[in-house]
């Protein structure tokens, strides 16, 4: 099913989406991937304040091409979500929303999202020309000594992704294959 | 006769090598995508792979990137014994050229200087080199940048005689199911058989560069090729992993003499985004 979701997606509106579903993103979104995550698990480790405000939040794992002159961004396509598992369950925790990355997530990650009612998207890996259209404001709001690593605000217009796990942790990885699947 | 070549031409070609394989997909990749698009039974794998064509549409009208990770810049260079490089050292020119290549082409540094310490070296430098001599006075020159989305979900086995050719099969199957959706399909699948641990790793590499679909010329090898891209069609993964039957849109396979105690495989998974351009010098 095709959806247009608005950011923050409120937790009745989690509870409503389901594996498989083809979504458009509109609103505001935060980046982080490896090495941002890092960071601020050590910031969590030292009980001192995150950053950024993630509380019903989404966070898209990415770290964008420069952009070039006159444009909001440059390629903007998701990176693997496995390598951010060890993070992503007390980030959750803490009231993250959901995810947008590409490929499986670890059982304790999908503990989380069930746990939280949370959610994780997929964005077509391998993809990042075409997203960066749906990208209308990029800034950084911390770590830019990370360079593309840094954490940026979003701001993203019917950005096209698909629901694989659901808050009830059905995982469309799974299931798909399964459809597909010959001998 | 020997032929003498300033290595600021290597540089300047190796500029332009970056730039233009992060924005346009060779014409074989190109041909292999609408061939599985046309071919992919599972309606969203469909649309997954007619958002990649667009993908690529936009990247060289506009100049953007074909993905973001715009790789770690693996470079083949085959040297031809006649000639005398002057003007610097090759190697520094090489990494000139993609120094030039990822800050003029606002490519992306993804480049650590040490894997511990993970320090951006911020102009994508340095690059991962090898070079041949061969014959002749010319200079071929292979640039691959290579994402780590699908270089992570690669691996080496280190088989037994007695593991044979269906041990050899096993585990570019397994490679490619634990791989996924993390490795970005449709893939490319480039193998390495016999050699050693690092020549089997090198000659998986190797095969990725490729033109996609070109059969080995040992017959028993090009079967093997075929075979093993019917049955990864079959695992079920397919495009973005999210269900279909084109996971794999090639499988190249490159063999070498071994020991009489072993059998490496190596099986070096590329994303769709199979960039690779040859030129000549």
């Amino acid at each position: 099913m095709e959806k247009q979701i608005h950011i923050p997606i409120q937790k009745e509106i989690i509870r409503e989406l389901k594996s498989g579903d083809y979504i458009y993103l509109t609103g505001e979104i935060y980046t982080a991937r490896d090495a941002a995550h890092k960071r601020m698990n050590e910031t969590l480790d030292r009980n001192e304040k995150l950053p950024i405000d993630i509380e019903n939040k989404i966070i898209y794992y990415m770290g964008p091409s420069p952009a070039r002159e006159g444009k909001v961004i440059g390629s903007a396509g998701p990176t693997t979500a496995s390598r951010m598992d060890k993070y992503a369950p007390r980030l959750m925790d803490l009231g993250l929303s959901g995810m947008i990355g590409k490929g499986k997530r670890s059982q304790e990650v999908i503990n989380s999202i069930i746990r939280n009612e949370g959610i994780y998207f997929a964005a077509v890996g391998g993809a990042g020309a075409l997203l960066s259209k749906c990208i209308k404001k990029s800034e950084v709001v911390a770590y830019d000594d990370l360079g593309t690593e840094a954490i940026r605000r979003l701001e993203v217009e019917n950005f096209p992704v698909i629901v694989v796990i659901d808050s009830q942790g059905n995982n469309l990885y799974e299931t798909a294959i399964e459809e597909y699947k010959e001998g | 006769m020997i032929r003498t070549i300033n290595v600021n031409e290597i540089t300047e070609q190796i500029k332009e090598m970056c730039i233009e394989a992060n924005h346009f997909l060779s014409s074989d990749m190109i041909c292999a995508m609408e061939k599985a698009k046309n071919t992919e039974c599972s309606p969203l794998g469909k649309q997954i792979l007619e958002q990649l064509q667009e993908n690529l549409k936009i990247a060289g009208e506009e100049m953007i990137p074909i993905c973001q990770d715009t790789g770690m810049a693996v470079i083949f260079l085959e040297i031809g014994q006649d000639v005398h490089f002057v003007g610097g050292q090759l190697e520094e020119a090489v990494n000139e050229g993609v120094r030039q290549g990822y800050t003029e082409g606002f490519l992306r540094k993804s480049v650590v200087n040490d894997p511990i310490i993970r320090e951006n070296t911020k102009d994508n430098t340095p690059a991962v080199i090898y070079s041949k001599i061969v014959e002749g006075s010319k200079i071929k020159i292979k640039v691959a940048p290579k994402g780590f989305g699908s270089e992570n979900m690669s691996r080496v086995f280190m088989l037994k005689p007695a593991d044979s050719l269906e041990g050899v099969k096993n585990a570019i199957l397994t490679a490619v199911k634990d791989a996924g959706p993390n490795a970005c399909p449709p893939m490319v699948v480039g193998v390495g058989i016999g050699g050693t641990f690092e020549k089997c790793a090198l000659m998986a590499k190797e095969a990725l560069t490729r033109e996609t679909g070109a059969h080995s010329e040992i017959s028993y090898v090009k079967e093997l090729e075929k075979e093993m891209l019917k049955k990864i069609n079959q695992l079920g993964i397919g495009p973005g992993g999210l269900g279909g039957t084109s996971t794999a849109l090639a499988v190249h396979i490159n063999t070498y003499p071994t020991h009489i105690a072993g059998l490496p495989v190596a099986v070096n998974i590329c994303c769709h985004v199979n960039r690779h351009i040859i030129r000549e010098v």
